[in-house]
């Protein structure tokens, strides 16, 4: 549960698939244009799927469905791509190391 | 009163928010026919060369470093025939705040709205741009909306883009991040009348003017530490910009280097598909962009485009995904520079075309990139493999955008492909021209200009196309 003033992420449906663009390709044509804002939370207390409404960091009001309590970024260096390895040797053994 | 929010009645309100939104009156170039006033535009920003170069040095921008890179020129001298290999030199830009050549773009137009008054900008941007515009906002003191395409409809989102929405974050900006469709352009329109804010769009006058000072910066450089022009300066093409500028500012240092355009070949994908959009593993410099912006300039967020890339340049090519993949790793372990991915797509070109060259000869990257978690080789080859991509080692002529991408066997695969600029330069004048049947001598010479060409060449052209 969040508390007023907590930093949340809420979602919201911009446009239905019957609002959007006519020039889109079908796979996307049937989708909705959807929004994610990141926000103060203005209610009392909210959960997950509750309506509510944020300020963003600019002053903002905005709506929608609260969606993360605690949104933050997960990106990362990924998996091991062993070809990078490869590459890295080969252009140092070239360079540096004769190729024969 | 209560405005209606429509997505039709808010794009019919378009050139009246733009107007609020950039300080700008386009309708002042036009000509009434296909003709427009570039050059008077391009000239309104009030600023000159000068006045930018003292502006993005209050915002700590310019001035970076001109890196040869020795080993890389040595590997490519094993590629090539004996005595080719042109000495290969790049414009390390991600050392600017924010970490690319965009804070030069950004730094103009943020000066100027903060001038005007504007209490803070938006822009719409899934790349270096936002990150740009907040650091500059940042320390202009003005609030900062950065808008970005950045999920499927599974909100899944580009790794790339997800880490510029953490950067811009971190420089104080609010993210509004939206699923994959061109219907961005609403959602923006929508907050700028919401909000008052400036439009810092990439496309206006300010933004394209701010990227001047690279190209008179790499001349004069040059000319300093090395007593000489450059031959060649290659260029990432997404939606023309960069190399606009970059043409512009040697223009106005007086060099004639030959200006090359490099994109990523994104050939079949479909920019505004939602099951593509994670299938691709570079969201900008890719042909998706490259080359629409060039043939159809004036597509951008403002009535008329100040990157107009057709005008200034003189070859472009490809390049394949697995290839920048591979320079950017070849860059980190011959160079000790590790970079972002996309920044170095004009690398992997030059990589290439400095072996049609002579030993004796230049060829400059004109940017770097910074990299991240995110926006790095590694988690961008995850990534792809992770949605289903096949990376492997092989020839890159066999890489198929959206299905593979191929790091190539040895650097000798790498292959900078000509596009054919004929067939570009009749597709910009058949969109220039659609709908307009009496052309005037000065449309005949506007398109001369567009093209990079002369009058005889637009009017047989336009026989040709009629």
């Amino acid at each position: 549960m969040s508390k007023k003033n907590d930093y949340v992420q809420i979602h919201r449906t911009v446009l239905t698939p019957d609002l959007r663009s006519k020039n889109l390709p079908e796979e996307t044509h049937t989708k909705p244009l959807e929004m994610w804002v990141k926000g103060y939370l203005q209610e009392e207390s909210a959960n997950v799927g509750d309506s509510v409404t944020v300020i963003t960091r600019t002053g903002r009001v905005a709506q929608g469905t609260l969606c993360d309590e605690a949104p933050h970024f997960e990106h990362s260096w990924g998996k091991l791509i062993p070809e990078l390895l490869h590459v890295g040797d080969q252009v140092r053994e070239i360079v540096f190391g004769g190729e024969e | 009163m209560t405005r209606d929010m429509s997505y039709d009645a808010v794009m019919a309100r378009k050139n009246e928010i733009m107007k609020k939104a950039v300080g700008m009156d386009f309708s002042k170039y036009e000509s009434g026919s296909v003709a427009f006033d570039y050059e008077g535009m391009m000239a309104d920003t009030g600023y000159t060369l000068e006045d930018i170069i003292n502006i993005q040095k209050q915002f700590a921008i310019g001035d970076t470093h001109i890196i040869e890179l020795k080993n890389l020129t040595a590997l490519a001298r094993k590629c090539a025939p004996a005595g080719k290999g042109a000495r290969i030199f790049v414009k390390d830009e991600a050392t600017n705040p924010s970490g690319s050549f965009k804070a030069r773009r950004a730094a103009t137009s943020i000066y100027q709205a903060k001038k005007m008054g504007y209490k803070g900008a938006i822009s719409a941007t899934s790349g270096n741009y936002g990150a740009a515009v907040a650091a500059t906002c940042a320390m202009a003191g003005l609030k900062c909306i950065v808008v970005q395409e950045c999920y499927d409809s599974r909100g899944i989102g580009q790794p790339e883009i997800v880490e510029k929405a953490r950067k811009c974050e971190a420089l104080g900006a609010e993210v509004v991040q939206l699923t994959v469709g061109p219907e961005l352009f609403y959602s923006v329109l929508i907050m700028l009348e919401e909000t008052g804010y400036f439009n810092a769009s990439l496309y206006s006058p300010y933004g394209i003017a701010g990227v001047e000072t690279l190209g008179y910066e790499i001349a004069q450089q040059f000319r300093r530490d090395y007593n000489t022009d450059p031959d060649v300066v290659v260029c990432s093409n997404a939606g023309g910009g960069n190399l606009t500028g970059t043409a512009r500012g040697l223009m106005k240092a007086g060099c004639k280097a030959q200006i090359v355009a490099a994109s990523v070949n994104l050939k079949g994908l479909h920019m505004a598909s939602d099951d593509q959009f994670n299938k691709k593993s570079f969201t900008t410099s890719h042909t998706g962009f490259g080359m629409p912006f060039a043939t159809n300039p004036d597509r951008s967020d403002v009535p008329r485009s100040a990157a107009r890339p057709m005008r200034y340049m003189d070859r472009y090519v490809t390049v394949n995904q697995g290839e920048v993949f591979y320079i950017t790793e070849a860059l980190a372990s011959l160079e000790g520079l590790e970079k972002g991915p996309a920044g170095n797509t004009a690398l992997a070109a030059a990589f290439y075309l400095a072996q049609e060259m002579d030993e004796n000869q230049t060829i400059v990257v004109q940017e770097t990139e910074y990299t991240g978690a995110g926006k790095h080789i590694q988690p961008q080859l995850s990534f792809a493999r992770d949605n289903g991509i096949e990376v492997r080692l092989g020839n890159p002529e066999e890489e198929v955008p959206g299905k593979s991408i191929i790091l190539p066997e040895h650097p000798r695969l790498i292959r900078a492909r000509d596009v054919d600029l004929n067939k570009m330069r009749h597709s910009l004048i058949r969109n220039k021209t659609e709908g307009y049947d009496n052309l005037t001598d000065e449309d005949i010479a506007f398109l001369a200009a567009e093209t990079k060409t002369d009058n005889a060449y637009v009017l047989q052209t336009l026989k040709e196309l009629r």
